[in-house]
């Protein structure tokens, strides 16, 4: 690990201009002291936001749910209101990393933790995302739990968290402040896909600060769930996951919000989907006719082939266990 | 004792803060490594933990910060390099050696301990941001010679092998059961999924959770 200076902060303004300065922002840091130790990440200086007040879960005058940025993924979870108006975001939570790890880890850091690609790890491989312009080792390498959407020719790594899948499922937006002052951002814009810049993720200007995520108001009841698969059945990451979300009125679906992760550069929002449920009654054709859309535009590389099937199985049975039939 | 320990500027190899007239094994491999790299002069024999004057010196300048946090109810403050990970505080300042460095990287749960009464992995903790916290590990479990139960608990079901994991498994599990995840063995399992035991002792290791949340 590379020497690096440390500073405490106790309010929001001395941390953006301690991060305009040039300081990196740490709050859980299960990511970021990983990688340092890595030396994949070598931060010079590190700003310790973990004292802000950024730890409330709130309702809205919008009548959605703002929760802080340094509200731990274990609080998010155990949240009465998330687990009763948003069950998607407790089970995406809790089917995430470890109870140790949740107990550090914050919402805010969870949205930007970084690809768990082994080359993007790996400092002597080819990194494009870690290294600009050193190429990508995954891209004719051993790519099986790469990305099937949302790749270019620079990256195919994918988007690691569980939770930011169920944000973009729901149309979170991103409460963010900065030298310049506070803005919100929808999530679908908040996270990139590589392009030719795999090592921009974050549409961040220099010195942003992630206060809060903002889920909206959205039609009540709203029934929602979060199904993840993998190669062991806990503590590991996504081969495929669904996070969905359906209103129902009068017996047809009202709304819905699907959303895929362990498939996508970035969570991967499935409008296609969501259009073919809307004003339908629930049946095993619907989900399956549903699911059907899910894999559209899809680009398998030599080992993750069997993603696209997987994740069409994964949509299917998720809108099933959410939307139930008949 | 002092409360108050002597600064560490760097890692001392043998705990410089739990000094014990037993002598331990970690102490004695201390002592016959210097011994033995004294016979064969300078050979490799030393290792990189044991610093010179001048490399002691080069440490010094590096970036470091004064933290005081309470460890198994005893007040402690040092300077430590900002890279130090609450388990290199414990284990290479304190000579806490309980708490096990597995994988360094939080993803086996060796080093798991409670911070204010929350099991997290103490790999992946920067000692310098524990100001003003409570540390709880295996060695700070026990009531004097009273096991705590869950210890008494890996005992009863003979829940380990090797034993290397096991302080993570046992601070790991007293969290888990002041989570209240402890309704069925399904639930322990998932939620002390974050500790991996080589041995694969987790049928027994199960037992000792749901049995000891039992009695609560």
């Amino acid at each position: 690990m590379h020497p690096f200076t440390y500073t405490r902060v106790s309010d929001t303004g001395e941390a953006v201009n301690a991060g305009h300065r040039g300081g990196r922002y740490i709050a859980g840091g299960t990511t970021l002291v990983d990688l340092m130790r890595e030396t994949v990440e070598h931060p010079e200086s590190l700003v310790d936001i973990s004292g802000l007040p950024l730890r409330e879960v709130t309702v809205t005058e919008r009548g959605g749910l703002r929760i802080g940025a340094l509200v731990t993924m274990a609080e998010a979870a155990a949240h009465p209101k998330v687990r009763t108006l948003y069950p998607v975001i407790s089970e995406a939570l809790e089917l995430s990393a470890s109870a140790q790890l949740r107990n550090m880890a914050t919402v805010g850091g969870n949205i930007m933790q970084r690809t768990r690609c082994t080359y993007f790890r790996d400092v002597t491989a080819a990194c494009n995302k870690r290294e600009p312009g050193s190429g990508c080792a995954a891209l004719h390498g051993f790519n099986r739990s790469h990305a099937i959407l949302g790749t270019s020719e620079s990256c195919v790594a994918t988007h690691p968290s569980d939770a930011a899948v169920a944000f973009a499922a729901l149309e979170a937006q991103v409460h963010l402040l900065g030298p310049g002052g506070g803005r919100r951002i929808p999530f679908a814009d908040f996270l990139l896909r590589p392009g030719n810049t795999p090592d921009r993720e974050q549409a961040l200007r220099r010195g942003e600060l992630i206060t809060a995520v903002e889920i909206p108001a959205l039609p009540r009841p709203l029934k929602s769930g979060y199904l993840k698969v993998r190669d062991r059945q806990s503590y590991e990451f996504a081969l495929t996951s669904a996070a969905v979300a359906l209103h129902l009125r009068g017996g047809l679906i009202r709304e819905a919000k699907v959303a895929v992760g362990g498939v996508g550069t970035v969570p991967w929002k499935l409008p296609a989907v969501e259009q073919h449920l809307l004003g339908e009654r629930p049946s095993e054709s619907l989900w399956e006719a549903a699911a059907a859309k899910a894999t559209a535009g899809t680009r398998p590389l030599e080992h993750n082939r069997f993603k696209v099937e997987l994740l069409r199985r994964t949509v299917e049975r998720q809108l099933r266990i959410v939307g139930g039939t008949k | 004792m002092s409360d108050e320990l002597p600064q560490c500027e760097v890692s001392p190899p043998t705990g410089s803060s739990e000094s014990s007239p037993a002598p331990s094994r970690r102490g004695f491999i201390a002592t016959s490594t210097v011994l033995g790299g004294a016979v064969v002069a300078g050979g490799v024999i030393g290792g990189p933990s044991l610093l010179g004057p001048e490399e002691a010196s080069a440490a010094d300048a590096l970036p470091s910060s004064r933290v005081s946090l309470t460890v198994n109810g005893t007040r402690r403050t040092v300077t430590v390099d900002n890279r130090t990970s609450l388990l290199d505080l414990l284990r290479e300042h304190f000579g806490l050696t309980g708490s096990k460095k597995g994988c360094n990287a939080g993803a086996c749960g060796a080093c798991t301990v409670l911070v204010d009464g929350r099991r997290v992995n103490s790999c992946l903790t920067l000692a310098v941001r524990l100001e003003g916290v409570e540390v709880t590990t295996i060695e700070g479990l026990a009531d004097g010679d009273q096991l705590h139960p869950l210890q008494q608990a890996f005992i009863d079901e003979d829940a380990f092998q090797c034993g290397y994991c096991t302080p993570g498994q046992i601070l790991s599990g007293v969290g888990c059961i002041q989570e209240g995840h402890t309704g069925s063995p399904e639930e322990i399992r998932e939620w002390m999924s974050g500790n991996i035991c080589r041995c694969g002792c987790y049928v027994k290791i199960v037992r000792a959770v749901h049995s000891t949340a039992g009695r609560k």
